[in-house]
């Protein structure tokens, strides 16, 4: 039977087919549904990890052990990873051991479109390309089967495109595949004495990975016309299909580290003009240029963003397509913003009253916070970093005795991905930030997953609920210095806020109400909306300085779109003039 | 021969769903289907576009510029930022239908006047129609996305294919009445 599947739900299904055991990994786009649809396969213990080094680290435990293992995470999610990663591609595997990691060429959702192939090449690991969901699928078991085979962690690279592309999928079953007992051993023990071993073994495996790659099925030529000949992989292999057609041969490569030299060799030798396509770095080119083969790529194409068929048609082929029909009008961009409703608006607002704030900001829907109107927002740097930057902004501020509040913003799940060690930090050498921890019951930039503080796994089962607030008053914050506070009431979150202004040493506000795209939270608030007195309205428009996108002004007439409400009130307590009205309960 | 359809709206207006239904028929009928539904940073409120590709056997999910048989898009402002997509000769299905976006909402930038005319102007092929209006009067506005199946569908002449029953498949059951009324709303209007 075939199935329409994109390529994360594809990788699952692998995965599953594969007799994977275990599979951890933390929510990052565009990597996510690759756990969220293993989960629905009881076979497999699928769950979330509070950040991607622990999910690496207990993928470790369970390779080294005999099981199959997966971690997934996106681009970024890597880099906090690498320490464990490092040390298994020295340590080797017992069980399969596969990182799937996705990368965001085009930076459609991420920080950063690094090329995270140069990586699984510094690592010195195998590394898998599937290019569609068929190969998502069937490359999954390969990956296992290499990682098995020559004792090492493999790294399965994806890209926004192929996660979230759909093409058709031939299922198959699922093999089991039986854990030996465990015997004790020191395999897995990296001592550095151990290491100088395990590195001269690592080196001995790679020339026998390149054998293997040359005969390997994951790389493959398809001969078309001669003239020109295309080395390729991944989504690129799709662009390049796309714009070439059949005029042109293809190498395929699906196993790219280490990439099969003779098969290249017999390839460039009968092609006669060799093209490497790839997207961002020239990790295939620069190899087959050292091994002597001249061709074109980086010199003709973008190492930016990721390719498309018309990109390659430009670039190497001079074909520039003109527009068919176009209108002369300015568009109005769409720029991301809070949801109607979302908690994070509130204290954004109260701290954009503050002339003397600085603010760190984090990962995750409240990044949306540095959106005019409301502006807050000075750094940006990754996962953790609300808190941290923060601290560094505040320690130079005052050595330097400049008169600035600094103000972090971190949402829970970041907060116990890496906030919890900056906070320690805070509280260890001192630090006069105020630390606002947007606690919106669950992680809402990759679309609802669980986190340590939902009171569930990944799995669905109850799990203990962590108390952001306990935590924080047992990293050492004074208890007079943590303030619980209902997002959806300005005043609360405003006094707050003042307070924090004034406060000596570290002061941590837990902004709380639930996000208000969670199913859960719209099924309760489903009949509540605001809605405007026109006959009271005095068109002053405070109620838009919150920057809701549901409050709307057309035709000097103040309105609030029903569709979006969901009656939390922020711009009702904004208004001057008693205009705005609320009705409806929550349930 | 491979068709090209490229959806444009606006988060939350039920795109990736209509793209979803559309597959599902295609695939029925024996094509060889790709879809592509890259989503960015925010759920509600961003352009959001899912490109469907069907044919024989086909590659790349990406629509150029010139390549899309058929864009329908689900507002005004999102057809026209698309319409360098489109392909001579090809069809525009347009939802008459504006919605703001934050810079339009605080005033720093203003929401084009008379699109709609620009646009039929422009574009030989064009339908426009108020799907969020016959999606209201059929209960619902938001089985605006299901009437401009239905368009799709009839601009398409796959009206052969069972299309309520996969409809019925990606929709909770108290709906599925509405939007079989709308699909059926689309296909004549």
């Amino acid at each position: 039977m075939k199935v329409l599947m994109t390529g994360n739900e594809a990788l699952a299904r692998g995965a599953y087919e594969a007799g994977c055991h275990i599979a951890t990994g933390y929510p990052g786009t565009p990597s996510t549904e690759i756990l969220e649809n293993l989960a629905k396969y009881k076979e497999v213990l699928s769950q979330w990890a509070p950040n991607e080094k622990v999910a690496a680290e207990v993928a470790a435990g369970v390779s080294a052990t005999g099981g199959r293992v997966i971690v997934t995470m996106k681009v970024v999610g890597l880099n906090v990873a690498m320490d464990p990663l490092m040390t298994m591609s020295y340590l080797g595997t017992r069980g399969g051991l596969v990182f799937v990691v996705a990368d965001d060429p085009g930076c459609s959702s991420s920080q950063t479109e690094q090329d995270n192939r140069l990586i699984a090449k510094f690592a010195k690991i195998p590394l898998i390309e599937p290019s569609d969901s068929q190969e998502c699928k069937d490359f999954m078991k390969d990956a296992f089967e290499i990682s098995e085979k020559f004792d090492v962690p493999v790294m399965v690279r994806m890209t926004t495109r192929t996660c979230h592309s759909k093409s058709l999928v031939e299922l198959g079953e699922r093999t089991e595949v039986e854990v030996t007992p465990y015997v004790r051993t020191r395999k897995y023990c990296s001592s550095p004495a151990a290491a100088r071993v395990n590195h001269a073994k690592l080196e001995k495996m790679l020339p026998e990975l390149e054998e293997y790659s040359n005969t390997s099925r994951l790389n493959r030529i398809e001969w078309g016309d001669k003239k020109i000949g295309i080395i390729t992989a991944g989504a690129s292999y799709q662009h390049a299909k796309a714009a070439f057609g059949d005029s042109a041969s293809y190498l395929k490569i699906g196993l790219s580290n280490k990439l099969p030299m003779k098969l290249i060799k017999e390839f460039a030798s009968q092609v006669e003009k060799l093209y490497v396509i790839e997207e961002n770095e020239p990790m295939m080119e620069d190899q087959i240029r050292l091994a002597g083969f001249e061709c074109t790529g980086r010199d003709r194409l973008t190492p930016l963003y990721d390719l498309t068929p018309q990109i390659l048609k430009e670039s190497l082929l001079d074909e520039k397509k003109a527009p068919a029909y176009t209108v002369e009008a300015a568009l109005p961009p769409r720029p991301p913003v809070l949801c109607a409703g979302c908690p994070h608006r509130s204290i954004f607002y109260a701290v954009s009253k503050h002339k003397k704030a600085v603010a760190a900001n984090d990962i995750g829907c409240y990044t949306l916070g540095f959106v005019p109107p409301l502006d807050v927002t000075d750094t940006i740097v990754c996962m953790g970093a609300g808190i941290t930057a923060g601290l560094g902004m505040e320690r130079l501020f005052r050595r330097t005795g400049q008169d600035k509040k600094v103000f972090g913003f971190i949402g829970d799940s970041t907060f116990f991905h890496s906030g919890i060690t900056g906070l320690l930090d805070a509280v260890w050498n001192g630090s006069n930030m105020a630390i606002c921890i947007l606690d919106n019951r669950t992680t809402a930039m990759t679309g609802h997953q669980e986190n340590p503080g939902t009171g569930h796994t990944l799995m669905g089962e109850e799990a203990p609920m962590i108390d952001i607030r306990k935590l924080v008053l047992g990293l050492g914050v004074p208890e007079d210095h943590i303030r619980e506070v209902n997002a959806y009431d300005m005043t609360e979150v405003q006094q707050a806020v003042d307070d924090a202004a004034k406060a000596e040493g570290v002061f941590v506000i837990i902004n709380k109400q639930p996000c208000a795209l969670l199913k859960s939270n719209m099924k309760a608030r489903a009949g509540m909306r605001c809605f405007v007195d026109q006959e009271k309205c005095k068109k002053c428009k405070a109620c838009m300085k919150i920057g809701c996108p549901a409050v709307i002004s057309k035709d000097n007439r103040v309105s609030i779109d029903e569709t979006q409400c969901n009656g939390c009130t922020l711009c009702l307590q904004q208004c001057p003039f008693n205009a705005i009205r609320k009705e409806g309960f929550e349930k | 021969m491979t068709k090209r359809i490229l959806m444009a709206g606006v988060g939350g207006q039920g795109t990736i769903l209509t793209s979803k239904v559309l597959s599902e028929g295609l695939i029925q009928e024996g094509y060889d289907v790709k879809m592509c539904e890259i989503h960015g940073m925010a759920q509600r409120g961003g352009s959001v576009t899912t490109q469907i590709v069907f044919g024989e056997e086909v590659y790349s999910t990406c629509i150029n510029t010139g390549e899309a048989d058929v864009l329908i898009a689900f507002e005004k402002a999102e057809a026209a930022r698309f319409l360098p997509n489109l392909k001579e000769g090809g069809k525009l299905i347009v939802n008459d239908l504006e919605i703001y976006s934050l810079p339009v909402l605080t005033g720093a930038v203003k929401y084009p006047e008379h699109l709609e005319d620009l646009i039929t102007a422009a574009v030989p092929d064009v339908i426009i129609l108020n799907a969020n209006k016959i999606a209201a009067d059929l209960g619902n506005s938001k089985a605006q996305n299901i009437v401009l199946l239905g368009v799709l569908v009839k601009a398409l002449g796959l009206e052969e294919i069972d299309w309520e029953a996969i409809i019925c498949r990606f929709v909770p059951e108290k709906l599925q009445d509405l939007n079989k009324k709308a699909f059926q709303a689309g296909l004549t209007a």
